[in-house]
């Protein structure tokens, strides 16, 4: 999902993009998704694309995601 | 006796500029050029006896009875075709027009069977209201010269009969099935004497193209064309305005009634989204409210695998609230949430994301919109500011080019679908962007300018191309964009789309459509002048269902088609409160109103109101529930009106998480799929039996009034509120009105909404407050709710769900007419007369690769799972593409769609899935497993009585 969502905002300048894509997360995720995101990305974020991975990092911090 | 209140003025009402003033039988009057006698007549209270006029159709001037003088002129010309011309002095009455009409009502009456009293139209029958009116006495010619009066009865529509030994041959049916419906199944066979109405080619109506609408049981003026539920119960004594429960056209109804007792519904003539007309479901389709199967009393089981004890309403909300208190007690405030339903009226579905929110204290709470038109909401209000359609469905009269994408109006939106076509018969034009050729490709008297039967999946890249075209050829509507929409974004936006990756024939590698039919296309749609875009849930259905949201909001952009009738981006709304549901707060990041839940000033404003404090962090959506629930943090449920278990992706998917749940509580008509897997089950009531509110396609809020009490002694809401107050979060509304009040308070859109409103004016559109207190017809004039319209890129992102060698073919899902959604309710109907079984549609070649026949078992696998069905061979679908329905649960559509998913918000990928099939002799693993299953889990009664 966080790389389908990656992919729409693919297209702008690259921090607009990140930023794009990481309010979106915000905005739509669960707490318990990001927190789960969270976990995925301190192994490493595998199978996130580079947006994703960027995007996710910025919404999916644990302290946000409590 | 009647118990319609609306007037029959005989000939439709003309809009014109220019007035005219006449005079009848002495009495001033003045109405609009081309406004015929007989309905200025009728407008000053002299009703001129009529038998073929009626004011939903065009004069005809057949029957001759509605005969008058005109001053000055010579002869009786008939009032329903002399339209009134200034300075007229017309005579209605007199002893010599009372002669004439006598004689023809004589010979009327000679040839018709005279068994008035025990005629199921009794004090219904216009003809005997004429015969009435004329002093009609005797009958000079006798009764025994040649007649119609011995001839048999077509009984073969399930709802209505037609006995043509009392037709009288008006032509108000052939004329409504034309005018009104557009189907044109009926004609006037024959001359003379032997003329006569026949259905097809002297088929039954059955067999015939009739698609059973009604219009013509409406029209017709004596008991020829009768519902079969009058002849059986007698004519109603009262009756009561409401809105359909099933389609997000929101036809507004009469429910007549013998006392409890629901006898016919009639389609509303004031009802402004239906005037007067309706499809087969709303009309007819409404046996399943006291249907056998339906559940009146509340039950409880400790297993899935218990049998159902039946309770008291005490015991069960006691039994359900302890239940979520001691799941969130165990596994904390998120573990629980709730589902509203597009199905609830407003108020329903307000009150249960309020428990949600104030007395779970979370925002676990999602709704079937999810799994339908969540995508509309993103992409319209990115690009427009909010999340709804921007026309009211009479604008379509003034559309010169509609362009339906991912849509099939005929089937799903009838009577919207009856509109379209009235204005394609007057000149409009349509493009069809749909795999399947739908009856807007090509049906009696519609043809489509285009058809574009892309491959499922392409639709972006489709848009994408329309765009390219249009800006690359210049046809972009300049001026609009200087004005309206911002435009660095859409400098950045034309940059992408001028692009040769979207050119159409760069595209047509990917969506299978040729080059120069995209381009004929957008140059229609571009040059318009008035050109909307009506679409489905072929847009929203799909991974990138958003961002073609988005890419038809650009387009309307793009050419100016936005902000005026005639014009628009239009979602069709599957469900009747699919709109409502929304508008609600029923997503668990936005609050009513669509303001999200992060926001202060909105949320401090709701929790001023309801004295609590609300979680700022969204909750789950439907399908990170079912996630949840098995990662073991998500484990109570309360379902208003919703079958999750049958309407969702990937069934077996769900049915684990359902599994792993320790409190479900349903609420519902029936033990619908869900249920199987419920705890508690809470008997809902239907829309016949409460008072509230609908929101249709167009924004139109209606009122859904209660005919009769509750079948099981508590409306939805009320066991919503008795659910909060075991919850220990207090709810004290007297009426539902009070519901909306509090809507009203805390939603802007809403602010000028009432029940007293709504009453007043029949209905009303939002935005309704200060700024516009009759509603909102037409969004957008003059500037975007949020300012400029903004552009968004769009680019062609493919789905990740491919044919390869072992799924070669495409799965493509879709509903039929007479069914609707899960078909709870129309399979409780006569309504499966004509759909007994959901089928898999496939084109020839396919069939033939595989050996499959018309009729066979096949089955059908994805990488999800396998299910069986009966094939039907199509050319309807493309080759390489199947397409079923999902309206029975046995069927297992769901168990073969895979979780695949809009990106934005979690629509699942219905209309994508790959597949392959082959022949079978037998149900699939699932189908007999789910059978046993159903044996178990839909047991009432007594433990050991049951285990006996
Ligand atoms: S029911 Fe509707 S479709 Fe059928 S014949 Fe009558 S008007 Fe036509
Ligand atoms: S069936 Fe009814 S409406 Fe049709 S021609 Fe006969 S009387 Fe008129
Ligand atoms: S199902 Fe839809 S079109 Fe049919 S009567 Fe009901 S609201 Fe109208
Ligand atoms: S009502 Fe005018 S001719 Fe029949």
């Amino acid at each position: 999902m966080a790389n389908q969502i990656a992919d729409f905002f693919r297209l702008k300048p690259e921090e607009q993009a990140v930023a794009g894509a990481a309010d979106h997360i915000k905005k739509f995720w669960d707490p318990r998704m990001k927190v789960k995101m969270a976990a995925h990305l301190a192994h490493g974020g595998d199978g996130l694309n580079p947006l994703a991975l960027k995007a996710a990092t910025l919404a999916c911090k644990p302290a946000t995601g409590q | 006796m009647s118990v319609h209140t609306t007037i029959d003025r005989g000939t439709p009402e003309r809009q014109a500029a220019q007035m005219i003033t006449l005079e009848i039988d002495g009495k001033s009057v003045t109405v609009s050029a081309g406004t015929s006698l007989m309905r200025a007549a009728s407008l000053v209270g002299m009703d001129v006896p009529k038998l073929c006029a009626t004011d939903s159709l065009e004069a005809f001037g057949s029957c001759r009875l509605c005969l008058v003088e005109i001053e000055g002129r010579r002869g009786t010309p008939a009032s329903c075709t002399t339209p009134a011309e200034a300075g007229m002095k017309v005579t209605t009455q007199n002893a010599k027009l009372a002669k004439l009409r006598r004689g023809v009502m004589e010979l009327y009456i000679s040839d018709h069977p005279l068994d008035c009293l025990t005629c199921a139209a009794n004090g219904d029958c216009e003809l005997q209201d004429m015969a009435g009116v004329v002093g009609l006495r005797d009958v000079r010619y006798g009764y025994d010269g040649e007649n119609h009066i011995h001839q048999e009865k077509d009984e073969s529509n399930p709802y209505f009969t037609f006995d043509p030994s009392k037709c009288i041959v008006c032509s108000r049916c052939v004329r409504a099935c034309e005018e009104v419906q557009g189907t044109f199944a009926l004609t006037i066979d024959e001359r003379g004497f032997a003329s006569h109405v026949s259905p097809g080619m002297n088929e039954d109506f059955l067999d015939s193209e009739c698609v059973s609408c009604g219009a013509c049981v409406q029209a017709c003026p004596t008991a020829t064309l009768m519902e079969k539920s009058i002849i059986q119960h007698g004519t109603p004594e009262r009756s009561v305005i409401t809105t359909c429960a099933y389609c997000g056209v929101g036809c507004s109804f009469e429910a007549e009634l013998q006392g409890n007792t629901v006898v016919r519904m009639t389609p509303n003539k004031d009802g402004k989204a239906n005037h007067g007309h309706s499809c087969v479901k709303g009309r007819f389709a409404w046996g399943y409210a006291t249907h056998k199967e339906r559940i009146t009393k509340p039950m409880i089981r400790a297993k899935i695998t218990d049998p159902w004890r039946e309770v008291s309403w005490e015991e069960a909300i006691n039994h359900a609230a302890s239940e979520f208190k001691r799941i969130q007690k165990k596994y904390g405030r998120g573990s629980v949430g709730g589902i509203t339903s597009s199905r609830c009226t407003n108020e329903e579905t307000f009150l249960v994301q309020k428990m949600i929110r104030a007395a779970f204290g979370n925002n676990n709470v999602d709704t079937c919109a999810r799994v339908c038109h969540s995508p509309t909401g993103y992409g319209l209000k990115t690009t427009f500011g909010t999340s709804a359609g921007t026309q009211d469905f009479d604008s379509v009269d003034e559309t010169d080019v509609m362009l339906v994408i991912g849509a099939n109006p005929t089937d799903a939106h009838p009577v919207f679908a009856s509109r379209m076509k009235k204005r394609l018969r007057e000149g409009g034009k349509v493009i069809v962007i749909d795999p399947r050729k739908i009856d807007l490709v090509r049906t009696p008297h519609v043809e489509a300018s285009y058809h574009l039967p892309l491959k499922p999946g392409t639709n972006v890249a489709m848009v994408n191309a329309i765009a390219h075209t249009i800006l690359t050829e210049g046809l972009e509507n300049k001026t609009f964009i200087a004005e309206r929409v911002d435009t660095a974004d859409f400098q950045i936006w034309a940059d992408f789309i001028r692009g040769e990756q979207n050119s159409p024939e760069n595209m047509a590698k990917v969506t299978g459509v040729p080059a120069s039919e995209v381009r004929a296309a957008a140059r229609l749609y571009a040059k318009g002048p008035n050109s909307a875009i009506y679409y489905g849930l072929g847009v929203t259905e799909h991974s990138q269902g958003s961002t073609m949201v988005i890419g038809m909001a650009n387009l309307a952009m793009l050419t100016g088609n936005i902000g005026r009738r005639g014009v628009g981006v239009n979602p069709l709304r599957g469900q009747n409160n699919v709109q409502g549901a929304c508008d609600m707060g029923s997503f668990p990041h936005e609050l009513s109103g669509y303001r999200h839940v992060s926001e202060d000033g909105p949320r401090h404003l709701f929790e001023k109101d309801w004295g609590v404090t609300l979680d700022p962090e969204p909750g789950l959506r439907i399908p990170n529930m079912f996630d949840a629930a098995i990662d073991g943090t998500f484990l109570g449920l309360y379902v208003q009106g919703e079958d999750i278990a049958q309407s969702d992706p990937n069934t077996k998917h769900v049915q684990t998480a359902l599994t792993a749940m320790e409190c479900i509580v349903v609420q519902d008509l029936f033990l619908n799929e869900t249920a199987l897997y419920a705890h508690v089950f809470l008997p809902g009531s239907s829309f016949l039996e409460k008072d509230g509110t609908f929101t249709n396609a167009e924004r139109r809020i209606s009122r859904v009034r209660k005919a009769i009490p509750p079948m099981a002694g508590l409306a939805d809401w009320e066991a919503t509120m008795a659910l909060s107050n075991a919850l220990g979060y207090p709810m004290n509304y007297k009426h539902p009105s009070e519901i909306m009040d509090e809507i009203a308070r805390l939603t802007p859109t809403f602010a000028g909404v009432s029940f007293d409103r709504i009453d007043e004016l029949g209905s009303v559109q939002w935005p309704c407050n200060e700024r516009a207190p009759e509603g909102t017809p037409i969004m957008h004039i003059g500037g975007f709710v949020r300012g400029k319209g903004k552009f968004e890129l769009t680019e062609y992102v493919p789905t990740e769900e491919r044919v390869g060698p072992r799924f070669p073919l495409i799965l493509t899902t879709g509903r039929i007419l007479s069914q609707y959604n899960v078909g709870a309710q129309t399979r409780r109907t006569e309504n499966s007369t004509w759909h007994e079984e959901d089928v898999l549609e496939i084109h020839p070649h396919d069939a033939e690769d595989r050996g499959i026949r018309d009729g066979d078992r096949v089955a059908i696998m994805s990488r999800s799972g396998e299910t069986s069905l009966h094939a039907r061979i199509s050319e309807r679908m493309q080759p390489g593409v199947v397409y079923t329905t999902f309206h029975h649960p046995g069927s297992g559509a769901n168990v073969v769609t895979t979780e695949n998913s809009d990106w934005a918000t979690g629509c699942p990928e219905y209309k994508v899935t790959a597949v392959e099939v082959r022949p079978t002799n037998r149900w699939s693993q699932w189908q007999e497993e789910y059978e046993d299953f159903k044996d178990i889990a839909l047991r009432i009664g007594d433990p050991k009585v049951a285990a006996e």
